[in-house]
């Protein structure tokens, strides 16, 4: 090999290196367009595994616990019973809309996931938000050609959460929970044809906050011939 | 007899007829050599030696009133389409003298002797010894061939070869043509069966019919051909006296013999024999009924449920049942990993049912799956109750929390609840069956508005529910353990 072969080969081999490098950084990116982006236009379907990706979110409400072993059923839903804004558990909030809770002014926003839990610490740190100590509050809308019954709502959270489906209480996760797909189920329930709404809250002390939720048949299998969206 | 007399008479009584409902069978299951169990509209049936069998309406409560013409030892029984066929031997076998017998069969449309279509058919005899041969004639076990649907019967004791021949399952009848060949020696009571490429003989070794001082015991061989030759986890051929232990004595009966095979279901199979002497009967011969274990290709007996207080530990991902209440921390002093500490080691005390029961709703209580703590919450009191009935080898159970009678239950839309008081109202009672892996299925009696057999299920990692029976899922699977 003479030399200027040998230089091309050295430049071949760091231009081989350097992706790594790069995919590297990327992992170690917490931007806010590695966990989320903006809604895209077409009709929204569940991921391949089924999970809801489509998501409302708003900014968390200030609720300080400095320790997650304190979310026992009853103090979960005392928190999630308490009306921290008006048409909490009725209203499907558009993007931008603004809530007043105590001396908090927040606001939803209309998201895509781009992982299947939703990271919900990240879209309070990337929004300079504060992470610890903090409910957050989210909604989306299922659409279904027909009902599609005997299906439950699966849900992972960090930490406890509850869930509504069309206003009734779906899932309830106590404890200090860490986010496990298929961890707890809602009973048998129907999606019913048309527009369902679910609403969900999670709180979080210390740590990472975040969810994942999916609707599954009775043999496991994730539903997914149903619609997300915004309203 | 004196009202203190009396009382201890009837405590003795309970006492003593709920150690039996632990081991054997109830109401009257005495028997030598029961026959591979049958199924036949509802009722179980198996036959033993010299004549008639026992009769089970739910497969835990066992009487006789089977009805086998023809005498002789160690009958098995098998179903082929509509027909059931039984095979016996004419004879006893000859310990001491001659070795003349024959094995015969006969069909029947129907084992339940109160059926007008209750008919044996003659006894057409497929084999035979001869006074001095090197085979006793008797002692019939029946396999027909999944992969083929070839019929097979083996026979013989201790007195030289266990033998082979073909039957034609259209008829009873010996294949014409067909020669015994010798597939085990030091066996008597045979059977074959047939799982995943391996076709497997089981054969009872031992003293036989010398009550508590019975050795018996059935061990097994397997071939890749069902003519042999049947090897043992050793390499030892069974025609060398080999053979890997299946059941030996236990539970207080001695001299295990006549191994049966019963598929309840993908991953639910039972296993029958008798033991020559169970002690709480008095050294009587009877009918006893195992889960059948499968391990790294090999069966071998499991246990019977034990009663007592266990973590209900689900296979999914090994969280344990328990009430939805909530989780009560204990208080515990603090150390610092790092630093030496003074002060004496003084233990903990584990949190006990009055630290957290008046924390718990009264009514119903909803059950999910969590992290075992050893905490009141997740520890579950499993005992028989008396007079429920059973299915096929145990009683039904009861399942409440740890002290108190708050009792696990099926509940509307295929659920499961909590309820603060036990009625024994089938809902309640709950069949426990050890799996052929060793972990268990847990089925309610009666689901309210629902039809279906469902059985305790994990749906989630946290939540349990009731869904349908499915061996290749760990989601039916639970282990119940004494920690």
């Amino acid at each position: 090999m003479n030399y200027n072969k040998f230089k091309i080969f050295l430049f071949s081999c760091l231009l081989s290196i350097v992706p790594n490098i790069y995919s590297q950084s990327d992992i170690s990116s917490t931007d806010f367009s590695n966990y989320f982006s903006p809604p895209s236009k077409g009709v929204m379907t569940p991921d391949s595994d089924g999970f809801i990706r489509r998501w409302l979110l708003l900014e968390p409400i200030n609720k300080p616990n400095r320790s997650n072993t304190v979310f026992t059923d009853s103090y979960i839903r005392e928190v999630f019973a308490t009306e921290y804004f008006p048409t909490q558990f009725t209203k499907i909030p558009s993007d931008g809309d603004k809530v007043k809770v105590g001396d908090q002014k927040l606001k939803w926003h209309a998201l895509d996931s781009k992982l299947f839990n939703v990271k919900l610490f990240r879209f309070a740190s990337n929004l300079d938000k504060q992470v610890y100590g903090v409910i957050f509050w989210a909604v989306t809308v299922i659409e279904c050609a027909e009902d599609i019954e005997n299906v439950r709502m699966a849900v992972g959270s960090n930490s406890a959460s509850m869930w509504w489906l069309n206003g009734e209480e779906a899932v309830i996760l106590s404890g200090d929970r860490r986010m496990v797909k298929d961890d707890c189920m809602s009973r048998r329930l129907t999606l019913k044809k048309g527009k369902n709404v679910v609403r969900g809250a999670v709180i979080n002390g210390p740590g990472m906050s975040d969810f994942c939720l999916r609707f599954v048949y009775e043999n496991g299998e994730p539903v997914k011939d149903i619609t997300i969206s915004f309203k | 007899m004196k009202k203190d007399n009396i009382l201890l008479g009837v405590c003795s009584l309970m006492l003593s007829g709920l150690s039996t409902n632990l081991s054997a069978q109830v109401g009257e299951p005495y028997i030598h050599d029961p026959s591979t169990i049958m199924e036949c509209d509802g009722k179980y049936y198996t036959f033993g030696t010299g004549g008639g069998g026992l009769i089970s309406e739910d497969g835990w409560t066992w009487n006789s009133g089977a009805v086998r013409p023809g005498r002789g030892a160690a009958p098995d029984a098998i179903k082929i389409g509509d027909r059931y066929l039984v095979a016996y031997s004419s004879t006893g076998g000859g310990l001491g003298g001659g070795h003349s017998g024959q094995v015969l069969t006969m069909w029947n449309k129907t084992l339940d002797p109160t059926s007008p279509d209750f008919k044996f058919t003659d006894p057409i005899v497929v084999a035979s010894s001869e006074e001095d041969e090197d085979c006793d004639a008797i002692d019939a076990g029946l396999l027909l061939d999944p992969t083929d649907g070839r019929l097979w019967l083996s026979y013989g004791t201790y007195f030289g070869f266990i033998r082979l021949v073909e039957l034609d399952p259209e008829t009873g009848k010996r294949v014409e043509g067909n020669e015994p060949i010798n597939i085990a020696i030091d066996c008597e009571a045979t059977d074959l069966l047939y799982r995943d490429g391996w076709y497997y003989l089981l054969g009872t070794h031992g003293t036989c019919c010398d009550g508590p001082n019975s050795t018996y015991n059935i061990v097994v061989g397997r071939s890749r051909k069902v003519t042999g030759p049947y090897v043992d986890n050793m390499g030892r051929k069974m025609l060398e006296g080999g053979g890997k232990m299946v059941i030996a004595a236990r539970n207080g009966m001695t001299g295990a013999g006549h191994f049966g095979r019963y598929i309840e279901t993908e991953g639910v199979e039972k296993m029958s024999c008798h033991f020559e002497a169970d002690f709480k009967r008095g050294g009587r011969s009877v009918l006893a009924i195992y889960p059948l274990l499968w391990r790294n290709g090999w069966p071998v007996a499991g246990d019977l449920f034990k009663e007592g207080t266990y973590e209900i530990e689900s296979e999914r991902r090994g969280y344990a049942l328990e009430l939805a209440v909530d989780f009560i921390r204990m208080d515990a002093p603090r150390y610092r990993f790092w630093e030496k500490v003074e002060e004496p080691v003084v233990p903990l005390k584990p949190q006990t049912l009055d630290d957290v029961i008046d924390t718990w709703p009264k009514g119903n209580i909803d059950v999910r799956i969590g992290d075992y703590m050893f905490r009141p919450h997740q520890k579950w009191t499993i005992t028989a109750v008396p007079d429920a009935g059973g299915y096929l080898g145990a009683p039904y159970y009861k399942i409440v929390i740890e002290g108190t009678n708050r009792a696990l239950s099926a509940a509307e839309g295929a659920e499961v609840v909590t309820v603060p008081e036990f009625t024994g109202s089938p809902e309640q009672l709950w069949r426990i069956e050890q799996l052929i892996d060793g972990t268990y299925r847990i089925m309610p009696k009666h689901i309210p508005g629902c039809d279906e057999e469902l059985v305790l299920v994990s749906v989630g990692d946290s939540t349990p529910s009731l869904g349908k029976f499915d061996m290749n899922s760990d989601n039916s699977k639970w282990n119940f353990r004494d920690y």
